[in-house]
């Protein structure tokens, strides 16, 4: 049994008290502590997907115990690349968070993130769905002591609601797992589907209600319409370097999605034929009206980058409805290229924020570097809006390229073109207050009489050094290279979905003992 | 035996909704550890309720014996949702401690006040 597979959930699992115990005085120690376990879980992903490249379904069972009566975790390629997404932007966000000093603003920030990468990891990696309710909670525990990291009275309320909201839905993903059981008698995700796949339509009832229960909880995580509302406010209120690895939070309900019901619950399976796609759609176009509109009404900058997300979900899931591989392979392609752009736009608007007094949408004095910052946020906001020439406008190409299908090519291609379209408007209109407008505004006049002790608290306009900016150069640098290498990495994920469709191999590999050497 | 089960979660359930949409933070406390009271005993009955079984495997005998799977399901959600709700109160009085009102709904984000408030505060750390 190749151990490999468990690394990405042990290594921050060991890490993270040592972090929080030892390193708890040394700042310096943690951070070195923390980049470098980064950096390795970096390389080990690099590793696991070289491993997942030969297109065998990898499965490291725990305690030796075998499948369904063990937990198992499963390595194919669509797990290895999320692991890898996680790992590279978790690396470049924690870079920026030290090269700016969030992490020194509260306490525990490296052992919280460590804690983080293990859940997502984690969940990413698992094959059975207890084990992922584990995991979801995991890397939900982690993301409360993050989301309110330095505190602050609307970061804390935001940080309540956002608990609050998180708690119902681990309520309700009980529930379902308790149908689900009830009515199948396993949660292994192998073995979920091949009993789905004997039990006939009309006893499936107990067994649909189970699926659309799961849906919905996975769509609370991934923010999609209804039950999106949360994700603007915690995203704008969120410490923005936490905003930036929460990029990827919203990717872990997509992939659950992908995951449970393309294999447990997908085409083919005569219970639940066609009942995902047939909820996701409209719910993924008005999620697109929703990010699109929200985009277009903000007057502040973060809450403004968190509809943005929202709408790139929507982009996301309107391909995941289709539940075919080639709508599948695009879904994929925009959601590296929407994890790596969201976060690209919340590292930009946090250099710029904290050079402003707010991040109100407004004509402010110029900050100092105005012209790197507005390039820098020229570039990210075309990448998330799908303008060429960077990886956006091949996704939504992509995308739009996979939903041919007659019935739903109208609805489909109006909300992404129109949204685009409502997206870059609302992008100009931020980009120019922000930087345009801002040199015509006079530089800092002081007024005695409306601010009579100036300056007293915001910390003095500061040149970004070289390691603040880097970080989100390199995100840039990530859009143009999937741009660049589109082709190799839209081959890999072809072959990434096939295997996902592939539930004969999966199930295989996964309940046939001894499989797997 | 059933009725008395699917009617406690089913009561459970209806409380503990009724008490989160108070918003309120003790009220959504009490309806959130309520809510995972009736998922626990909603969990114990997805193995099948049976009375008079052994609890796993005889020894001795070839007795039928009750699903030992939604017991281990059980405590770990018993963990876990306690774990949850020392976390939930710990924020809970954060946030009153911090915002001196225990109102769980906020402003729309694009209200100045907030901003303000983040940034100041964030300059302050």
């Amino acid at each position: 049994m190749m151990h490999w597979i468990i690394l990405p959930v042990i290594l921050p699992a060991m890490l993270a008290p040592v972090i929080g115990f030892v390193m708890r005085y040394d700042i310096t120690l943690a951070r070195t502590a923390s980049v470098f376990g980064s950096a390795l879980l970096v390389a080990i992903s690099v590793a696991l997907v070289i491993i997942a490249g030969d297109g065998a379904t990898h499965v490291y069972e725990l305690g030796n115990w075998p499948a369904p009566f063990g937990i198992v975790l499963v390595l194919d390629r669509l797990s290895a690349l999320m692991v890898l997404l996680t790992n590279a932007l978790a690396l470049i966000v924690l870079i920026h968070a030290i090269a700016t000093g969030w992490d020194t603003r509260g306490r525990h920030f490296h052992a919280l993130y460590q804690f983080q990468l293990m859940g997502i990891s984690g969940a990413f990696l698992t094959g059975d769905v207890f084990n992922l309710f584990v995991f979801f909670e995991v890397l939900l525990i982690a993301s409360y002591g993050l989301m309110i990291h330095s505190g602050g009275t609307a970061r804390m309320r935001a940080g309540l609601q956002y608990v609050v909201m998180n708690l119902a839905g681990s309520t309700l993903f009980l529930f379902a797992l308790g149908t689900l059981y009830a009515s199948t008698g396993t949660l292994n995700i192998a073995d979920l589907a091949q009993r789905m796949a004997a039990l006939p339509a009309e006893e499936a009832a107990l067994a649909r209600v189970a699926a659309m229960l799961l849906m919905i909880v996975f769509a609370v995580k991934a923010a999609l319409f209804p039950v999106q509302f949360w994700l603007p406010n915690t995203y704008a209120n969120a410490p923005a370097p936490v905003a930036a690895l929460f990029a990827i939070m919203t990717k872990v309900g997509i992939y659950a999605i992908l995951r449970v019901h393309t294999v447990a619950f997908g085409p083919g399976i005569p219970g639940t034929e066609g009942l995902a796609g047939t909820w996701l759609f409209p719910a993924a176009i008005v999620t697109i009206a929703v990010g699109a509109f929200g985009v277009l009404g903000a007057r502040r900058l973060m809450p403004l980058i968190g509809f943005s997300v929202v709408g790139s979900v929507g982009t996301i899931m309107v391909a995941v409805a289709a539940f075919s591989e080639m709508a599948t392979t695009a879904a994929l392609y925009y959601l590296l290229h929407s994890t790596f752009a969201a976060a690209c736009l919340f590292l930009v608007a946090d250099l710029v924020v904290t050079r402003r007094k707010s991040d109100r949408l407004a004509a402010a004095p110029a900050t100092i570097q105005n012209g790197l910052f507005a390039a820098l946020f020229f570039g990210a906001a075309i990448a998330m809006a799908g303008m060429p020439p960077l990886s956006g406008f091949l996704g939504k190409l992509l995308v739009m390229d996979a939903l041919r299908d007659p019935g739903t090519i109208g609805w489909a291609w109006t909300a992404i073109l129109a949204g685009s379209l409502l997206t870059i408007v609302g992008f100009a209109r931020a980009g120019s207050l922000l930087f345009w407008k801002s040199t015509a505004t006079a530089p800092a006049v002081p007024d005695p009489s409306e601010t009579p002790v100036p300056e007293i608290d915001a910390p003095q306009p500061n040149t970004a050094t070289a390691a603040q900016v880097a970080p989100s150069m390199a995100m840039l640098g990530m859009l143009v290279a999937l741009a660049v290498f589109a082709g190799p990495v839209s081959g890999y994920l072809e072959a990434t979905s096939a295997q996902l469709f592939d539930r004969a191999g999966y199930i295989s590999a996964v309940l046939t003992p001894g499989e797997e050497g | 035996m059933e009725v008395i089960v699917a009617s406690t979660v089913g009561v459970l359930t209806a409380g503990g909704v009724y008490l989160m949409l108070r918003l309120r933070t003790f009220p959504v406390i009490l309806g959130l550890a309520m809510l995972s009271y009736a998922v626990n005993v909603f969990l114990f009955s997805s193995g099948r309720l049976a009375i008079d079984q052994a609890p796993i495997l005889s020894l001795y005998e070839d007795l039928s014996y009750s699903d030992p799977l939604p017991q281990a399901l059980v405590l770990t959600a018993i963990v876990i949702s306690f774990g949850m709700t020392a976390v939930l109160v710990m924020i809970g009085l954060g946030a009153y401690l911090e915002c001196e009102t225990d109102q769980i709904d906020i402003e729309s984000p694009d209200t100045d006040e907030a901003g303000e408030d983040r940034t100041e505060k964030d300059a302050k750390a």
